[in-house]
């Protein structure tokens, strides 16, 4: 797989690298690419295999091909709603999420004002939470904010939206702080000199300039709600149910449906693997001009 | 760090008695701007991290079982007897717990390890552009990218006693087990766990590192290479080296992930985890949802917020030793 012939432009060493260098790199990385293909070919030669094959001894190679469990599989459990509801949830809580995340980099990267570092550490801090600390008292407040307003958060999707929101929020706008730190101040001075606001200033000028940094906040947002599981199984009820609970509906019948938990799966996963996929240059651009600089 | 940017046009105005009071709402919002900014991420913050951090710690004084749920200010206080429930390591629950703190510490310490090391030795490896690099990158990021049930899931068919890969492997295909093993259960459930986690968690260290190397500029190697240093002697002398602050934030972010784990053993093993792979956050769940005991598992998540904030106060300490950590 990994074969050097001459010194290429843009690498580390001007000068040809060892023979045990490359024969390192071509060992390590065939191995590492064995680890890591080995459970993606299971999952899908499986979700591609008759129940026969997958309820008797492993088979690398399946009996006969099918696409039966591509169809199954919206049968045997609500999956199309449980689809639909991570969708609303997941797409809801990144597009706030960054939002947010994007005003409050703002502040902290252009503005002096009193609190600012309590404001950062505080918000950092965050995310060493465990979970579970405060799963049961949110859900208390939930009940009790639904008790009181009539506002349900506790098993609808708005409540899950929230939570999930604050989850990628800390490292949203840590990113984002080091990436706005690094677009020029004299651009949004002169934006407003030129009479934008404060607000047009971050609009017009420090956004687009800081668009993959952006894109890589957004992509980490909706990972995190897309596969969340603790806050779901406890935060959700029949008609709110996120694929993260969801899936696990086949696996609590009788017989236990490989194929279909396989080819379920990976329709949930090609969307955000192929979303992050095609994304993934802005996250390593982002976090080189932020997050690691 | 300092903004004069936005502070310059106040000051200019400020002479002019006549524009007093403009001069005085235009300051308002220059202060109170960032604030408001701030705000929308203060409150989501305030609700759903700090005021249930406070009401859990709160509950952990309280004797909360489910009598009291509905109503949980009635339950009566319990002082520090959660805690003493918690930390008596003779008795059983203090037992369990402490049983479970060293099996999180021994998982952490392991999966955090591997996951650096595979991690940063795939980037530099990949450093320098050869045949198929970019598909490599993708294909290495799959597993994080997968949502971590999925993934897991996958993890939990493979692991199957009678029609799993891995048994299939071991002992039809390799002979190296003289019975099929059991994976999920009993004190193989230790590895398997660990392997999941390294599976799923190395490519993020992958990522961090791929960013970090590109920060070293390259003139650097240029000069080494001028100097006869070679392959090795560039990695071991400017890469590693320059990838220590990088390092830092990336070993305390994973030990954090890792060590309050939940999604990847509470898909693994479902509610209860076998004994030899009860990390921590599950242990807590399920001495919380399980026996319906909020009150020391309350306790728990405090002690174990406690160890972690000492940890990290610890390592941040220790690892910025000598060179001043910018302020954020």
């Amino acid at each position: 797989m990994s074969s050097t012939r001459s010194p290429v432009p843009g690498t580390r060493s001007p000068m040809a690298p060892p023979r045990s260098f490359l024969w390192s790199r071509r060992i390590f990385l065939t191995l590492l690419t064995g680890f890591v293909l080995i459970p993606v070919y299971v999952m899908v030669s499986s979700s591609l295999k008759p129940l026969a094959d997958v309820t008797g001894k492993f088979r690398w190679l399946p009996s006969g091909l099918t696409v039966r469990p591509y169809i199954d599989i919206w049968s045997t459990v609500p999956l199309a709603k449980y689809f639909v509801n991570s969708l609303i949830v997941a797409g809801a809580a990144t597009i706030a999420s960054v939002v947010i995340a994007v005003f409050a980099a703002y502040a902290v990267s252009r503005y002096d004002f009193r609190g600012k570092r309590v404001f950062t550490v505080t918000v950092l801090s965050t995310q060493m939470f465990p979970g579970i600390l405060f799963l049961l008292p949110l859900f208390l407040i939930y009940v009790n904010i639904g008790n009181a307003t009539g506002i349900a958060l506790f098993g609808s999707r708005g409540g899950l939206i929230l939570t999930y929101l604050t989850f990628s929020l800390p490292f949203s706008i840590w990113m984002l702080i080091g990436y706005f730190d690094s677009v020029p101040r004299d651009l949004d001075e002169a934006a407003l000199v030129d009479g934008c606001g404060p607000f047009g200033a971050l609009l017009r000028i420090v956004v687009p300039a800081a668009v993959p940094g952006i894109v890589a906040v957004a992509v980490y947002a909706f990972m995190t709600a897309w596969g969340e599981v603790l806050f779901a199984s406890v935060m959700t009820n029949d008609t709110t149910r996120t694929l993260a609970v969801g899936l696990q509906g086949y696996s609590t019948l009788s017989d236990v449906y490989w194929n279909q938990i396989m080819a379920a799966s990976l329709v949930v996963s090609v969307p955000v693997v192929a979303g992050f996929l095609l994304l993934q240059r802005y996250l390593v651009a982002g976090l080189t001009a932020g997050a690691v600089k | 760090m300092t903004t004069t940017a936005f502070k310059e046009p106040v000051r200019r105005a400020a002479p002019g008695a006549a524009r007093e009071p403009r001069r005085r709402t235009g300051r308002l919002r220059r202060v109170s701007l960032p604030y408001l900014l701030l705000l929308p991420a203060l409150l989501l913050e305030l609700l759903v991290h700090l005021v249930p951090m406070a009401i859990g710690t709160v509950m952990s004084f309280k004797e909360l079982t489910q009598f009291y749920i509905r109503d949980w200010g009635t339950a009566p206080w319990s002082g520090l007897g959660n805690y003493q429930v918690s930390v008596d390591f003779d008795a059983p629950v203090g037992e369990a717990l402490l049983h479970s703190f060293f099996v999180t510490v021994g998982f952490t310490l392991l999966s955090v390890g591997l996951c650096w090391l595979i991690g940063t030795a795939a980037a530099v490896f990949m450093q320098d552009t050869f045949r198929g690099r970019g598909l490599l990158r993708a294909l290495f990021l799959v597993p994080y990218a997968l949502p971590v049930y999925t993934a897991v899931i996958t993890w939990v068919f493979m692991f199957q006693h009678d029609n799993g890969l891995v048994n299939h492997v071991l002992h039809d295909q390799l002979h190296l087990t003289g019975e099929p093993s059991f994976w999920l259960i009993g004190d193989n459930s230790f590895y398997a766990l660990l392997t999941v986690s390294v599976w799923k968690g190395w490519p993020f260290a992958f990522l961090i590192v791929t960013a970090g190397l590109q920060n070293i500029p390259r003139e650097l190697y240029e000069a080494a290479a001028l100097d006869g240093a070679g392959t090795w002697q560039q990695i071991r002398r400017i890469t590693l080296p320059s990838l220590r602050p990088v390092n830092q934030v990336l070993v305390l972010v994973l030990f954090l992930w890792t060590f309050n784990d939940f999604n990847t053993p509470y898909v693994l093993f479902g509610k209860s985890a076998p004994e030899a792979a009860d990390l921590i956050s599950v242990h807590i769940y399920q001495a919380s949802f399980v026996t319906w005991n909020f009150g020391t598992g309350s306790a728990m998540s405090v002690l174990l917020l406690l160890f972690l904030l000492v940890v990290t106060g610890l390592y941040l300490l220790f690892t910025s030793r000598g060179r001043r950590a910018a302020d954020v």
